[in-house]
């Protein structure tokens, strides 16, 4: 989006107008919230911890969807399914392999990345909803492999495997507390590596394809390379997210979710946040999972109040607030909350003449 | 191969593919009208599914019930409430929708899908409802000869051979509606070309409603047929899902290429149970996603749909 700035304020040098940060007041909100979240164990207690800890590795996967759908305007209902592959290559890589988690951790990524590659080879012959169709079969066709296949590695009917806990050295990453750290670091880094993407080639290169794939290989895109990149990139960091999910929850396997809704979950959380946007992800993944946690109160506080209908009451909250919400979204902010976050900032330097 | 299994398992696969084609129609009759691909069509089947289940007293201690109807009736009051459900999501959830970008739309037929399942869970309950009133017993059986089959004979349950001639049925009126009457013509002129239409003296607008109502009714049927066959429970959404590789298959733009699909898929759905390894027979539930991803790897327009021409 184009930034609205008052007159007379030019960027003087070439570095100043390349800068990411660009005033004072964001080094200081990139250092508190830097220092609230490597603090956020000392002061929180353990749910917090959680909750923090799976926001921390959803967004990594709704970073990958919003380099493939966001960017690219590649319909994926996928991204559960690769969140698995990657789950179960690290797990595998740690148990039978011997490696260490932060050796696994990346390779999961790669393996989670070629199997993307290898669904993203539908995205040259379909485009649309024809693409969200294949993207559908490999959600589809993903779990089943996991229960049906190679049973002694991936557990069979079972659904699950259990999953070691990362150790470095000495350090044992057996608490959420610490274990935070990983998930923590790990986003930093995507989120470093992402935060400029739409200023390089390779973004504008996506950007172009979604608006016109068309027009975009007339200008010398190659459709072929770049929507396999752009679906290596979200597999990849979707492999990464489950990893870090995967040893997190202690145990991998389509018991533990990874199922056609989340995947729907996730495109949903992009939407509400902000399609193409650096502040997206983080915007409508830290909105669903407070809105779930509500909807988890108030479905209990219902059970509490008519305990013979508690087993619908718990489970039927969240998907009805996240329908609701999704649609309420698509209707009144299309553009997500890093579009209201936009105009909330232009007017507050607009001020007087907001409007 | 098993191949005495084979003949058992060809019928049986047709017999269900009238199911799925039937809740196959929905979906390109919507697209067909206002170009919506609805996502949400499988949790409209669920949904239809369990209202029909509590029309006919389901759930209540007997003689408690708010309502017990007979299966006939509660199917005509399901009917009609799913016809009104229709309506109003067209009017509040996709008119506004008009003129988005395509990711919207899907996205705006997955939030009501999400939001069909939860309510759908809190008014109706998670679990499996096996009480379903059933027209025929499971072990009233046709027995056909055929030598070679399995025992010599194919058996063919009443439930599955009722649940095809009513969606064969329904279908058949459905085209023979959709290209017949003086409505279904002016669906076709909207299908074809929304300017026009307008400039004819359609409603546009109403013509999109009716279409949702359409597909409510139908979608409503296709659950009571799948309801006969398995039982009331959430995972009728899942198991209407399979309609998708159906319409891709017949191609997007044809309700006959859609019920031929939904024919295919059930063949293909059943043909895999009769091989005689235990992995083929258990892909039962992917392959016909195995044989969508074919289908838009060699042909994506589907058997009868139209190619698209692509202009900048």
């Amino acid at each position: 989006m184009a930034m609205l700035r008052p007159a007379g304020d030019f960027d003087r040098s070439y570095e100043q107008d390349m800068a990411l940060l660009r005033r004072p007041w964001h080094y200081w909100l990139l250092g508190f919230s830097l220092l609230a979240a490597f603090t956020l164990p000392l002061w929180g207690d353990a749910y917090l911890v959680a909750t923090a800890n799976q926001i921390a590795y959803t967004i990594i996967a709704v970073q990958g969807l919003n380099i493939l759908t966001g960017y690219t305007g590649q319909i994926s209902l996928s991204q559960a399914a690769f969140m698995l592959v990657g789950g179960y290559a690290s797990a595998l890589l740690v148990i039978h392999a011997g490696l260490s988690f932060f050796i696994a951790l990346p390779l999961a990524a790669l393996g989670a990345g070629a199997i993307g590659l290898i669904f993203g080879l539908t995205s040259l012959r379909v485009k649309g909803f024809y693409l969200a169709f294949a993207t559908l079969a490999a959600q589809f066709i993903i779990p089943w492999l996991s229960r049906h296949t190679f049973k002694e590695y991936l557990g069979g009917a079972n659904g699950a495997i259990e999953v070691p806990l990362p150790q470095l050295g000495t350090v044992n990453f057996g608490e959420v507390s610490s274990y935070f750290y990983i998930s923590l670091v790990v986003l930093l880094i995507t989120t470093a590596l992402l935060f400029n993407i739409s200023r390089t080639r390779l973004g504008r290169a996506f950007v172009s394809i979604r608006d016109n794939d068309l027009a975009a290989e007339l200008l010398g895109v190659n459709l072929f390379t770049y929507k396999l990149r752009a679906f290596f990139i979200a597999a990849m960091l979707a492999g990464l997210a489950g990893a870090i999910k995967a040893h997190s929850q202690r145990g991998v396997g389509t018991e533990f979710g990874y199922s056609l809704n989340e995947s729907i979950l996730y495109l949903g959380m992009l939407v509400i946040g902000g399609l193409g946007t650096n502040l997206g992800p983080f915007l409508g993944v830290a909105f669903i999972v407070l809105l779930e946690d509500l909807s988890d109160l108030l479905g209990g506080m219902l059970a509490a109040a008519f305990p013979e209908l508690s087993g619908q009451l718990l489970t039927s909250f969240r998907p009805i607030f996240f329908g609701a919400a999704l649609m309420l979204f698509l209707i009144y902010e299309p553009r997500g909350l890093a579009h209201r976050w936009q105009l909330l900032r232009a007017g507050w330097r607009l001020r007087p003449f907001a409007r | 191969m098993n191949w005495s299994l084979v003949p058992q398992q060809f019928v049986t696969g047709l017999l269900n593919g009238g199911t799925i084609g039937l809740i196959a129609l929905g979906i390109v009759l919507i697209y067909k009208s206002s170009e919506v691909f609805n996502f949400a069509h499988g949790h409209l089947v669920m949904f239809g599914a369990f209202l029909t289940w509590w029309f006919t007293g389901g759930g209540a201690e007997p003689g408690t019930a708010l309502i017990d109807l007979p299966l006939w009736a509660a199917v005509i009051a399901a009917l009609m409430a799913s016809m009104g459900i229709g309506l109003l999501i067209e009017r509040f959830a996709l008119r506004p929708m008009t003129g988005q970008p395509l990711l919207a739309i899907m996205l705006m037929t997955l939030g009501l899908a999400q939001l069909f399942e939860g309510m759908t869970a809190i008014l109706f309950g998670v679990e499996l409802k096996s009480d379903f009133p059933a027209p025929f017993s499971p072990s009233d059986v046709l027995v056909i000869p055929f030598p070679g089959a399995f025992g010599d004979a194919i058996r063919l349950k009443y439930t599955l051979v009722a649940t095809f001639v009513v969606a064969t049925v329904a279908a058949s009126l459905f085209i023979w509606f959709f290209n017949s009457t003086k409505t279904g013509l002016a669906m076709r002129a909207t299908a074809e070309d929304h300017e026009v239409a307008r400039s004819v003296g359609i409603k546009v607008s109403r013509v999109f409603g009716l279409s949702w109502g359409i597909a409510g009714v139908i979608a409503t049927l296709g659950g009571v047929l799948l309801a006969t066959v398995s039982g009331v429970s959430l995972n009728l959404s899942t198991v209407a899902l399979i309609a998708f590789p159906a319409i891709l298959l017949g191609g997007l733009e044809s309700l006959g290429g859609a019920l031929l699909g939904g024919f295919a898929i059930g063949l293909v759905q059943a043909l895999v149970q009769a091989s005689r390894l235990i992995e083929v027979r258990n892909s039962s539930e992917i392959a016909p996603y195995l044989l969508l991803l074919v289908v838009l790897l060699i042909r994506p327009e589907g058997l009868f749909g139209q190619k698209r021409i692509e202009r900048i």
